[in-house]
């Protein structure tokens, strides 16, 4: 089992999924610098949290352009593994229309850094089958433009299709605007697109993945992709 | 050679945080007949190109793939020659 993690510049959480990649989803962890432009050896992608491009013009739209990309989406095109972009690798993924939606300046202008409560709305993706469904995972958000948006179609279209994968919650798991930290529509916290090889998310899972950093809920995100990719 | 300004706004309909919280600013200054302020970005780009339409095409081009996101932003140019 091989696992990329795409590194641009400005990419600053790439070192913890490398480390998650190894531990978790126990592949054989590669960064893949943006400019390459080959990637049908590896089973699972991961664009990792940052500011690419110092999010010049908007987070993850210089990005969308690298050499890589391409090839991102020809690997989701060919369903060649599973791509799972976090934070700036969200918003990268929207950018380059791999997934639904955009994700704005937060609500209330201020850059989030805490730990959050998601509830797994779908725990029928390669991403959340070791979840219950409806399980509440705690998980840290660190992020200024994580308010996702989209039109009215695209949000109905996501409820039909069960592509909302995560939901900003309370303890309890109950979604409300109490529980949103950030303005998005409808609390949401993570999509999948139709084809269920590419999750976008906010929250950072690959920094509660391993004991040592105070939490392991994460681990449910990678032991279900390790799980589905065994199959 | 053609000097473009691209101006690049939200959608209506689309939260404006940054827009709200500078009239609120602006209210508690006292500026109280301060309607809805939206904020935007402008993007001046000098072009070289055969005419002022393949001009416009290219620009049209870049603001739909780069300078603005459909999803959240609109966009209108103006284009002279210089």
């Amino acid at each position: 089992m091989k696992a990329a993690v795409i590194v641009f510049p400005g990419s600053n959480c790439d070192w913890d999924c490398y480390h998650t990649a190894k531990t978790s989803l126990k592949a054989k962890a590669e960064f893949v610098w943006h400019e390459e432009e080959n990637l049908n050896s590896y089973d699972v992608v991961i664009v990792p949290g940052g500011f690419s491009y110092g999010d010049y013009l908007r987070s993850g739209a210089i990005a969308r352009f690298s050499p890589v990309m391409n090839s991102l989406v020809e690997y989701v095109k060919k369903d060649k593994g599973l791509v799972i972009g976090i934070c700036n690798g969200f918003q990268i993924l929207t950018e380059a229309g791999l997934l639904p939606g955009a994700l704005q300046k937060n609500k209330y202008l201020k850059f989030l850094c805490k730990n959050v409560k998601i509830r797994v709305e779908n725990a029928r993706t390669p991403f959340t089958n070791k979840c219950k469904p409806g399980q509440v995972l705690e998980i840290p958000i660190a992020h200024f433009d994580g308010n996702y948006t989209a039109d009215k179609e695209t949000i109905e279209k996501l409820n039909r299709n069960k592509q909302v994968v995560f939901r900003y919650c309370s303890k309890s798991g109950s979604v409300s605007p109490a529980s949103n930290p950030n303005g998005s529509i409808e609390n949401i916290a993570g999509i999948c697109n139709e084809a269920r090889n590419v999750l976008g998310m906010m929250p950072h899972p690959e920094r509660v993945a391993d004991p040592i950093l105070g939490g392991e809920d994460g681990e449910y995100i990678f032991s279900s992709m390790l799980n589905s990719l065994k199959k | 050679m053609y000097l473009v300004k691209v101006f690049v706004r939200h959608k209506k309909g689309i939260l404006d945080p940054q827009g709200k919280t500078i009239k609120d600013a602006l209210h508690a200054m006292k500026y109280k007949g301060v309607g809805e302020v939206k904020i935007g970005k402008l993007i001046d780009l000098k072009i070289e190109a055969k005419s002022i339409e393949d001009a416009r095409s290219q620009v049209n081009d870049m603001c739909k793939k780069l300078l603005a996101n459909p999803v959240v932003e609109q966009y209108t140019f103006e284009i002279e020659e210089i």
